[in-house]
């Protein structure tokens, strides 16, 4: 029983996350008012250019999700401790970037439709970025196997070096793929147009936020999936008696 | 552990496998079955033979993508059907060898079924390969299949290990592949002459399905043992 207690992490509710927390809110608060009405129009793409300010963000913290899930990974099979609590990070993490992802993938598709005129272009960037959402789909399904504590930490880290491995694969080979069949160059957001000191800010600024409402996501995250452990480890019996135990006026 | 006893442990694996398909015929009977069906219904859907010229080549793969799962959740529902897979590991074999073995037989199995679905491609979609092309499409037969196998045998064993849960195969399978399917598609696209590509542009497609292979070859050596033994 000892040992299920010690693996829970600590609470939340402490003001270190809180903070956090409240930086989140803040910097989304300022975020909106300078994405929606302190930066400029594009001169190309009008109030549209505007998607970017979420856009970007989130496509960033996706990366960044999954780059942090590897490493967690890599520091789960190759620790001595084969810490649970870096698989429960890396799954956390994992989480977190799929639902970003998917933030991306709808963003970048509103952008596309207004800027391009399609939803959806056969770019190698953008076909990498659908691939990664898949393969961390899958990989999240991997983590729900069943099993122990052991085997889905293993296993799921495995999965996730393997899809490490893939991603440079997948973006190499769609890049081949559309250089033989270029057709027509698409209107493409240009990268070499000067952008705006304020537009250049609030789109790091927006960064930032995202890089810290990631990080309360996922310690927050993180300890739910902790307790969901827990609870696997102490089973009901404990549950029940501690429940029990409150009804006892003392 | 010495290379020629993981060599050993792969061929003796390999032949066991490629046994019991041969004894069971359910690759003969059930599978090259479905896979025909598949070639057959895909001209229906297209139904246009111009068209089905000119996709002919991914239509193979893709046919083969399918087969693919269907081949690898059976080649695997052999290890877990009365824990055999605990058997081998009992043995104290080195996993290399039981993952290396199980690749090759997959390959086999894989390249008989493209076997019969390029001929089927030549018969129903009137597709034509002169002896440089059927040489390049021998070529990216053997490379796409060892780049299927080498992941497929992967997640093949991620599924024993979560008994029951195929389902999980083609979610994990399909998009990893995606670099073979490319790669493939367009060498077979120059054995086929689809579009006017000549065979020469197919080789370095071959290349790239070798690289594919090697590296797909390479993980999956370092994570079946690790994956399957629990």
């Amino acid at each position: 029983m000892s040992n299920a207690t010690t693996s829970v992490p600590p609470p939340t509710r402490t003001a270190a996350t809180r903070n956090l927390g409240l930086i989140a809110i803040v910097g989304s608060i300022i975020l909106a008012l300078l994405g929606l009405f302190f930066t400029a129009e594009d001169v190309d793409q009008g109030s549209s250019v505007r998607i970017m300010y979420v856009h970007v963000p989130t496509a960033w913290v996706a990366y960044l999700a999954f780059v942090f899930t590897a490493v967690c990974s890599a520091g789960h099979l190759w620790g001595k401790k084969h810490s649970l609590n870096l698989d429960r990070l890396a799954g956390a993490s994992a989480e977190v970037g799929v639902i970003f992802m998917g933030v991306t993938l709808v963003t970048g598709s509103l952008w596309g439709r207004l800027s391009w005129g399609t939803y959806w272009q056969w770019d190698p960037r953008l076909t990498t970025t659908a691939f990664l959402f898949v393969t961390y789909v899958g990989y999240l399904a991997v983590r729900g196997l069943g099993g122990t504590q052991q085997q889905r930490a293993k296993r799921s880290a495995i999965v996730a070096l393997f899809a490490v491995l893939e991603i440079p694969l997948v973006h190499f080979s769609v890049l081949l793929w559309r250089s033989l069949h270029q057709e027509a160059t698409v209107l493409r957001p240009n990268g070499d147009v000067t952008m705006d000191g304020l537009m250049l800010f609030s789109l790091i600024f927006g960064v930032a936020v995202f890089t810290v409402i990631f990080a309360w996501l996922v310690l927050h995250r993180n300890r739910v999936l902790a307790l969901v452990d827990a609870v696997e480890l102490r089973g009901i019996d404990a549950a029940l008696e501690a429940r029990r135990a409150e009804e006892v006026p003392s | 552990m010495s290379t020629s006893r993981v060599v050993g442990i792969a061929r003796a694996v390999a032949a066991k496998d490629l046994r019991i398909e041969w004894r069971s015929r359910v690759m003969t009977n059930q599978v090259l079955p479905f896979a025909a069906i598949v070639m057959v219904l895909f001209a229906f859907a297209l139904d246009n033979d111009g068209i089905l010229q000119r996709v002919a080549p991914g239509l193979v793969w893709m046919a083969t993508l399918f087969t693919s799962l269907v081949v690898v959740q059976r080649s695997f529902a052999v290890e877990s059907a009365d824990s055999a897979i605990d058997a081998l590991r009992l043995a104290g074999v080195p996993s290399q060898g039981v993952y290396l073995g199980k690749v090759a037989a997959l390959v086999v199995q894989l390249v008989v079924f493209e076997t019969v679905l390029a001929v089927l491609a030549l018969i129903l979609y009137r597709v034509n390969v002169d002896l440089h092309g059927a040489v390049l499409l021998v070529t990216t037969c053997v490379l796409g299949s060892l780049g299927i196998a080498a992941l497929a045998a992967v997640y093949g064993g991620l599924s024993v290990a979560g008994r029951g849960r195929e389902t999980l195969l083609p979610l994990l399978l399909l998009p990893a592949v995606a670099p073979v399917l490319i790669g493939a598609t367009r060498a077979t696209e120059s054995a086929f002459g689809s579009d006017g590509a000549r065979v020469a542009e197919g080789w370095p497609w071959v290349g790239l399905l070798a690289v594919f292979g090697a590296v797909f070859l390479f993980g999956g050596t370092l994570g079946f043992g690790p994956l399957t033994d629990e």
